[in-house]
């Protein structure tokens, strides 16, 4: 009865785990029992045409994708003027490799993308932790007035950054954090989205579970290190990854929050970064590839978390 | 759909009162679970960022827009506001700046929501099927999700600049013309919005069941009958869902204004949000908080709508 509840958790988790990646993973195709149920059967050659025309529909639906993306990588490689005197065809002229490395220098991309990471970071596990403790208070505790807070948190999704920007830009500048990190994050080291979302993953822990942790002796702060997090895993993870796209991306606060170039996190500095001289355009081009990088390996190593987290009916970058 | 239940909070609260009856003859002394007044003061001290952080970036901020809507502020910052009650408030929400903004902005969520949601479907539907290589195609299809909004809009500067763009010619994506210019720049919110729009749909499509789709073929249900009377309805919710992130983004849309037209050509692009935050300084603070009041609102009621689906999709989730 007095099983060690972090082996039991570990198992609850395994199943939730194989539970949501069955269901929630559109990278992976559904499995399918009968594939004549979902394509009826045809004679060879009207199989094939059918097989070669999606292809077809497929790859010209790429292509208009990819588009976009091929016209910023071939800006940011061809030199501009010459680009514009070639009569801006769809391949490279006279390309300029080191156009990165005079983003870096000239552009001081550098220290914009190190402002962002900091501000990203600081963000993020600002948010996972008071969501985590948020969301725990909200699960296991009873405590006077929790309707009201409750509703109090939520009542926060009626006020996005958008809404009372110009407020806090007037706050922030009184307690002089214009061009600051704190400046920069303060009002985002919260957000109701995380706390619903892992006071959902905490509710779906088991009753017994809390039994058991509670024979053994588990205190609240063990029950939620040992226990509660492991088990929504999962949850936490996503949140993790679509709380790092939004903060990544974020632009209107970081705009208005600092009004020296040298304050501006990426997204920002990428509104100006080689707009001043015609000859330097591929730098602005080159500056706003580098800002999708770090996205990039997100999608490419996170592409589960970021699935479960934008299908959780969360957010979006 | 979900793997855990939204349960009622009265659930919660029934829970532990129950612990406390099992708890307490089993050991008093180590007792940590269903103590009232210790689990308070933790509940609190738990709660204590969140709510400290809230109440001076969202609901003070909250506060302060109605205390500039109901004050005229003087060009001089160290001179005293003056009260004007409710006037500036009103003329600012019936002033046709005000009008014109709203405009912009539902144009720009008419442009962009519809759109949006057909090319999400359009390619969540021809990848979600057993071939191979699909998964390639999946890939490139969610791609956008990577991009920002600033890097969406720069990507479309190669495209519709005025100058430098690919299609600068094309007059019906012209950012000279301003009746074109706002349905150029949707374009780029649509494309960066696809990948979101792509996965989520993708998704949805998986949770329809392959036995519903044979029976409705045995039925002699021909493909598109199948779609719109099958898959359709049971994709519903995540369409919905959608349908309300690209809403807000759209009520939201400011950087890529700012980065592609500046609000031109001759304000024809300026969305309520740019008026709002007003890079070039050329509105009060008074009328600002008060359009920012409206915004509040066209954000309530799509919220609502929003949290309203957020509940019922766990229910039918689980």
């Amino acid at each position: 009865m007095a099983t060690d509840p972090t082996v039991s958790a570990a198992n609850e988790q395994n199943r939730l785990n194989q539970t949501a990646e069955k269901i929630v993973d559109p990278l992976v195709p559904a499995p399918y029992d009968n594939d004549k149920a979902v394509q009826p059967p045809r004679s060879g050659l009207r199989n094939a045409v059918a097989t070669t025309t999606t292809y077809l529909v497929l790859t010209a639906l790429s292509v208009i994708v990819l588009f976009p993306i091929y016209m910023l990588l071939l800006r940011a490689l061809s030199s501009p003027l010459k680009y514009i005197s070639a009569g801006q065809p769809l391949y490279p002229v006279s390309i300029e490799w080191d156009v990165f490395n005079r983003a870096f220098g000239q552009a001081s991309l550098g220290r914009s993308m190190g402002l962002s990471f900091v501000v990203t970071f600081v963000i993020v596990i600002a948010q996972v932790l008071t969501s985590v403790l948020a969301a725990y208070a909200f699960a296991f505790l009873e405590f006077p007035l929790k309707k009201l807070a409750f509703v109090l948190v939520i009542g926060t999704l009626l006020l996005p950054i958008e809404v009372t920007l110009i407020a806090n830009v007037e706050i922030i500048r009184k307690l002089h954090l214009l061009n600051s990190v704190p400046g920069l994050t303060f009002p985002f080291l919260v957000t109701a989205i995380g706390i619903f979302l892992i006071r959902q993953g905490f509710l779906g822990i088991p009753r017994d579970l809390r039994d058991a942790s509670e024979l053994d002796g588990y205190g609240h702060l063990r029950f939620l290190f040992k226990v509660a997090m492991p088990m929504s895993k999962a949850i936490i993870g996503s949140f993790i990854v679509i709380a790092f796209l939004g903060a990544w991306n974020q632009y209107v606060w970081p705009r208005f929050a600092t009004d020296r170039g040298a304050w501006q996190t990426v997204q920002v500095a990428l509104r100006t970064i080689g707009s001043e001289n015609p000859g330097e355009l591929n730098l602005g081009f080159a500056a706003a590839i580098v800002a999708s990088l770090p996205l990039l390996a997100l999608l490419i190593f996170f592409q589960r978390q970021i699935v479960r987290g934008l299908t959780a009916g969360a957010v979006k970058g | 759909m979900n793997t855990s239940p939204l349960n009622p909070t009265e659930q919660v609260q029934g829970e532990s009162a129950q612990v406390t009856t099992v708890s307490a003859p089993a050991k008093a002394q180590t007792r940590r679970f269903g103590n009232k007044v210790r689990d308070a003061g933790l509940a609190y001290l738990f709660l204590l960022p969140a709510l400290i952080i809230f109440g001076v970036f969202a609901y003070y901020p909250l506060y302060r827009l109605f205390w500039y809507a109901t004050h005229t502020q003087s060009r001089f910052r160290n001179k005293p506001a003056s009260y004007v009650g409710l006037e500036q408030l009103k003329a600012s929400l019936t002033s046709n700046d005000f009008i014109s903004g709203l405009t912009h902005s539902g144009l720009y969520m008419l442009y962009t929501v519809p759109l949006g949601l057909l090319l999400g479907v359009m390619l969540a539907v021809s990848t979600h099927r057993r071939l191979k290589g699909i998964k390639i195609f999946q890939t490139i299809f969610s791609s956008t999700v990577a991009s920002s909004v600033a890097v969406a809009s720069v990507v479309f500067i190669t495209l519709v600049n005025p100058e430098i763009g690919y299609f600068k010619n094309v007059p019906w994506l012209s950012l000279r013309n301003p009746t074109s210019a706002l349905f150029a720049v949707s374009l780029s919110s649509v494309w960066q919005n696809l990948g979101l729009t792509f996965i989520v749909v993708l998704a949805a499509l998986q949770t329809v069941p392959d036995e519903l789709i044979e029976a409705a073929t045995l039925d002699g249900y021909g493909a598109i009958r199948r779609f719109w009377r099958i898959t359709v309805p049971l994709i519903s919710p995540a369409l919905l869902f959608l349908g309300i992130v690209l809403v807000v983004s759209a009520l939201q849309a400011f950087a890529q204004i700012e980065i592609l037209t500046g609000g031109g050509p001759s304000g024809a692009t300026e969305t309520l949000l740019f008026k709002i935050a007003d890079p070039r300084g050329i509105r009060p603070l008074g009328v600002r908080a008060s359009y920012s009041l409206g915004l509040f609102v066209l954000t309530a009621i799509v919220a609502g709508a929003q949290y309203s689906i957020m509940s019922k999709r766990v229910h039918y989730g689980d």
